[in-house]
C-alpha cells in the first residue's frame, strides 16, 4: 500500500508506538476480567484505574468523573440522551456545526418530542453569541457546543457559553474530541458539565473514548447490564484499549507544547505556500484554529475529486469529515458558515500529525499545484 | 500476572490467542491498516477490506450472511441493541417481552429498564436443571408479545437451552427471538440458516478475541428492524454509529475463524478436562453437588456447590486459583447467585458454589492441581466452621 504521506489525522491518528507498547502486554498472556475478584481480575482493575487517572489528568478532571465508552460517538450519544432520557421534555440548543455523533442523537431526541434549536455560526465558524443569548431560556435543558471543529479547526469560546448556560440552569456539553491532545483542555476551567473524548484522535487506539461527567449531572445509562463504570455504562471493559487511551493521554499531556509547535510550523508553512496559489482559499483563516488543521476551498473543483487525485499521488487527505465520506453532500459546517453550495463542495481538509515533515508540506503543495493547473480538464465542475 | 496462578475462569474472560494478537498488532502499527475505514483514500479502503474480511469470518462460524453481522463494543451492547432496538421499533405492535430469570445482567437490566419505560416483561423461571423448556415459552406468549430473549448457554452453570425448538415456537407465533450466544459461539455448533433465531449476540473476549468488541446478528429474511442505540455517522447500515475499531474487529474475526477450525477438536478436549475436574473433586469431596443439568451443559463450565462453607471464603482460600463464585459482572454485589436461586437452590447452597471454567490453554496438570487445592482448602474451612 502506498502510504507515502498521511494528512488525515482528524479522521484518525496512527497509533503511537509507545502506546502500542503499553497495550501489547494486555493482549498477551492471561488477564482477568476487571470485575472478577481474583488476582488476575484485581490486576486488570488496577490497570484500568491507572488509565482513568491518566485520562482525567489530560483534561484536569477527577478520575471518578471519567466514564469509558466505546468511542467518541458513544460518548456524545451518552451525553445527549443520558441527560434527556426520562426527563420532562424541554429545549436543547446545539450548534449548527456539530459532528454527526451529536447531530445523530439530537435527531433521535426530536423524534422523542424534544424541541431542538440550532445555534448559528458566523462566516468564520464562530458561535453567534447574540443568537445564543436570545435562544436561552429556563426551559433549555442542555446546550451542546464543540470545543474545536473537526473540519475547519475553529476553536469556540466554550467557557463563555457555559457561563451563559449556567445562568439559565442549562447544562453544557462540549465535544472536545478534536481539541484534546492538540490544545490545553481544562474541564473545570471551561465550566462544562459533560465533555466527550476519543482515544484515536490523539495517538490512541480506536474503539475507546470517554465521557467526562460532573457527578451532579443526573445521567441515565444507555447501555445497561453489569454495572460497570459506576452503573453508567455496562459491558466488560475494553482493557487493552483503555490502557492505550491512558498512555496516549499521558503522552499528549506531557508533549503538548512540542506537538503544538511542530504542528503549527507545518500549518504555517502550508498556508504560506498556498498564498501564491490562485483559486485556493483557507476557510476561517483569520480566527483561532487547531494547530494542525487547514480546510481549503479549491474554486471550480470538486473536493472529493481533488482528494482522489491526491490519493493517486500517495497523499491521504479528506474532503471533510470521514463520517460523511461518499455521501456526496456538501459540508453542513461550511453551509452553516454561509459558504455557497458549489464552493462548499470544493473543500479539502488537511490535518497534520507528528509524523509529518516540512517535505510533506512541499509535496502536498506541488501536488495541489499540478491538480489545480488541470483547471480545464475533467476535474473542473463547470 | 503471577506465573503460579491457575486460571480457570474462561467464562469470565479468555486470554487473547497469540494468533489473534498477532493479527491485531498488524492493524495497530503505522505499516498496518491504521486508517479510518470510512475514509475514501487508499489506507481507508484497505482498512475497510480488513473489516469486511472479519465480518465474513464471524458470519462463517454461525452460518450467517456477512450483511447480517453488525459490529458492536461487546455482547452487552449487542443485547441492549437487540432488545431495546426491537422493543422501540415495534412498540406500536405490542409492548410485551419474554425472557428468563437466569439471563446475563446485560439482558436482565435491559428488560428492567424497558419495564420502567412502560413495557411488560414475563420472567420465566427455569426448571431444576436450569433449562428453559420450550413449552414454558409457548404458554406465556400473547398477541402483544414482540420479543422472546433466551440465552443459548447460561454463563454460570453452562446449561444449554433448546433454541431450535424455542425458535420454532416464536416463528409460528410471529414473535421475534433473540439469543445471547456469548457463551456458546465457538463451543457449540450454531447454524443460523437452520435456526429460527432473529437476533443473536456475540462477544470477542469469551472466544480468545479482545475485550471491547462484539457483534449482533440481525436476520435479513424475514427482516428484523431495529431502533439504533448509538446514532451519528451511519456506520453499520445505520444501526451502529462510531468509527470502526479495525484492530478489534480483525481480532474478533480471527478468533471466530480459529474457533471454526478448532471447534470439533476443542470441544471434546474441554469436555474431558471438565469431567476430569469433576471426577477429581467429587472423589475428594463426596458431598460436592453439581449445579445445572447433568448432560445438557457446554463443554467448558463446571459449577459445584460445596455444602457447609461460603463460596467466597473458598475462593479466597484458594489464592493460586482464579475461579469465580458467579458471573464476573455480578461479582461486586456479593449476593448469592440469582441463577442458582432461580434453580431452587437455597441461599446457603447458592452461596457455597464455585464456577470453574476451562479453556483452550488449560492443561491436565492444572486441572489436577486445582482439584487438589480446592478439596484441601474445603476440608480445612469445614474444620474451622462452627459445628451444627
Amino acid at each position: 500500500m502506498n502510504m507515502a504521506i498521511y494528512l488525515d489525522h482528524n479522521a484518525t491518528t496512527p497509533l503511537d508506538p509507545r502506546v502500542l507498547d503499553a497495550m501489547l502486554p494486555w493482549l498477551q498472556g492471561v488477564h482477568g476480567n476487571p470485575s472478577s475478584i481474583h488476582r488476575p481480575g484485581r490486576e486488570a482493575r488496577a490497570a484500568l484505574d491507572r488509565a482513568r487517572m491518566q485520562v482525567a489528568a489530560l483534561v484536569n478532571a477527577q478520575p471518578a468523573q471519567v466514564i469509558f465508552t466505546s468511542g467518541g460517538t458513544e460518548a456524545d450519544n451518552l451525553a445527549l440522551k443520558g441527560v434527556c432520557s426520562g426527563k420532562p421534555r424541554g429545549r436543547i440548543l446545539v450548534s449548527a456545526i456539530e459532528h454527526a455523533a451529536v447531530l445523530g442523537p439530537v435527531e433521535d431526541l426530536i423524534r422523542q418530542g424534544w424541541q431542538v434549536q440550532r445555534l448559528p455560526v458566523d462566516h468564520e465558524c464562530r458561535l453567534d453569541f447574540n443568537a445564543l443569548q436570545k435562544m436561552l431560556g429556563d426551559d433549555v435543558r442542555l446546550v451542546s457546543l464543540m470545543l474545536a471543529n473537526n473540519e475547519t479547526g475553529v476553536i469556540q469560546d466554550v467557557k463563555a457559553v457555559a457561563d451563559c448556560a449556567k445562568r439559565h440552569g442549562a447544562l453544557l456539553h462540549t465535544d472536545a474530541i478534536q481539541a484534546a491532545g492538540k490544545l490545553p483542555v481544562d474541564f473545570v476551567a471551561l465550566g462544562a458539565n459533560l465533555m466527550s473524548l476519543s482515544a484515536h484522535k490523539l495517538g490512541g487506539p480506536r474503539g475507546v473514548g470517554a465521557l467526562i461527567v460532573d457527578r451532579r449531572v443526573d445521567l441515565a445509562p444507555q447501555i445497561t447490564g453489569g454495572g460497570q463504570e459506576h452503573g453508567l455504562r455496562g459491558g466488560t471493559e475494553n482493557l487493552a484499549g483503555i490502557i492505550g487511551f491512558g498512555k496516549a493521554a499521558e503522552l499528549a499531556r506531557l508533549e503538548l507544547d512540542v506537538r503544538n509547535r511542530h504542528l503549527r510550523a507545518l500549518r504555517n508553512n502550508l498556508e504560506a505556500g498556498l498564498q501564491s496559489m490562485s483559486g485556493i482559499s483557507i476557510f476561517a483563516e483569520q480566527v483561532e484554529r487547531l494547530p494542525n488543521t487547514v480546510q481549503l476551498g479549491v474554486a471550480g473543483f470538486d473536493g472529493e475529486m481533488v482528494v482522489m487525485e491526491l490519493d493517486k499521488r500517495g497523499i491521504a487527505a479528506s474532503s471533510g469529515s470521514a463520517c460523511h465520506s461518499g455521501s456526496g453532500q456538501p459540508s453542513h459546517v461550511l453551509l452553516a458558515m454561509g459558504v455557497d453550495e458549489a464552493y462548499a463542495r470544493s473543500a479539502v481538509r488537511i490535518s497534520f500529525g507528528m509524523s509529518n515533515s516540512m517535505d510533506d508540506v512541499q509535496t502536498l503543495l506541488a501536488a495541489l499545484m499540478t491538480i489545480a493547473s488541470k483547471r480545464s480538464g475533467a476535474l473542473a465542475l463547470a | 500476572m503471577n506465573q503460579k496462578t491457575i486460571y480457570l475462569d474462561y467464562a469470565a474472560t479468555t486470554p487473547v490467542d497469540p494468533r489473534v494478537a498477532e493479527k491485531m498488532s498488524g492493524c495497530l502499527t503505522c505499516e498496518g491498516m491504521f486508517a479510518n475505514p470510512a475514509s475514501a483514500h487508499g489506507p481507508g479502503r484497505a482498512a475497510r477490506g480488513a473489516v469486511e474480511q472479519a465480518r465474513n469470518q464471524v458470519a462463517a462460524l454461525v452460518g450467517a450472511e456477512p450483511g447480517e453481522i453488525i459490529f458492536t463494543s461487546g455482547a452487552t451492547e449487542s443485547d441492549n441493541l437487540a432488545i431495546k432496538g426491537v422493543a422501540h421499533f415495534y412498540k406500536h405492535k405490542g409492548r410485551h417481552l419474554v425472557t428468563s430469570r437466569i439471563e446475563h445482567k446485560a439482558v436482565l437490566d435491559t428488560c428492567k429498564q424497558l419495564e420502567r419505560d412502560g413495557f411488560e416483561v414475563t420472567w420465566l423461571k427455569p426448571d431444576a436443571d436450569g433449562l428453559i423448556q420450550p413449552p414454558m415459552v409457548e404458554q406465556v406468549l400473547r398477541p402483544d408479545t414482540v420479543l422472546v430473549s433466551i440465552m443459548h448457554v447460561n454463563n454460570e452453570i453452562g446449561t444449554i437451552n433448546d433454541i431450535a425448538a424455542i425458535g420454532r415456537i416464536t416463528r409460528k407465533h410471529g414473535v421475534f427471538f433473540h439469543v445471547d450466544a456469548a457463551q456458546s459461539a465457538g463451543k457449540l455448533p450454531i447454524d443460523l440458516k437452520t435456526l429460527f433465531v432473529d437476533l443473536m449476540s456475540f462477544s470477542g473476549h469469551k472466544l480468545y478475541g479482545p475485550k471491547g468488541i462484539g457483534a449482533l446478528y440481525v436476520r435479513r429474511q424475514p427482516r428484523v428492524q431495529l431502533d439504533p442505540l448509538i446514532h451519528g455517522g451511519g456506520h453499520e447500515h445505520g444501526l451502529r454509529s462510531g468509527t470502526l475499531a479495525t484492530h478489534q474487529i480483525v481480532g474478533m474475526g480471527e478468533a471466530f475463524s480459529l474457533a471454526r477450525q478448532e471447534l470439533t477438536k476443542e470441544a471434546p478436549h474441554l469436555r474431558a478436562l471438565r469431567e476430569k475436574l469433576w471426577q477429581a473433586l467429587h472423589t475428594a469431596v463426596p458431598q460436592a453437588m453439581l449445579n445445572g443439568h447433568p448432560t445438557e451443559r457446554v463443554c467448558g463450565i463446571l459449577n459445584v456447590a460445596f455444602p457447609g462453607i461460603e463460596g467466597e471464603s473458598l475462593l479466597f482460600a484458594c489464592g493460586a486459583l482464579a475461579v469465580s463464585s458467579g458471573s464476573a459482572c455480578t461479582s461486586a454485589d456479593r449476593q448469592p447467585s440469582f441463577v442458582l436461586r432461580a434453580l431452587g437452590r437455597d441461599d446457603q447452597l447458592a452461596g457455597s458454589s464455585i464456577r470453574f471454567s476451562v479453556g483452550r490453554f488449560t492443561t491436565s496438570a492444572e486441572v489436577e492441581a486445582a482439584a487438589r487445592i480446592v478439596s484441601e482448602e474445603y476440608r480445612r474451612l469445614l474444620d474451622l466452621a462452627p459445628v451444627g
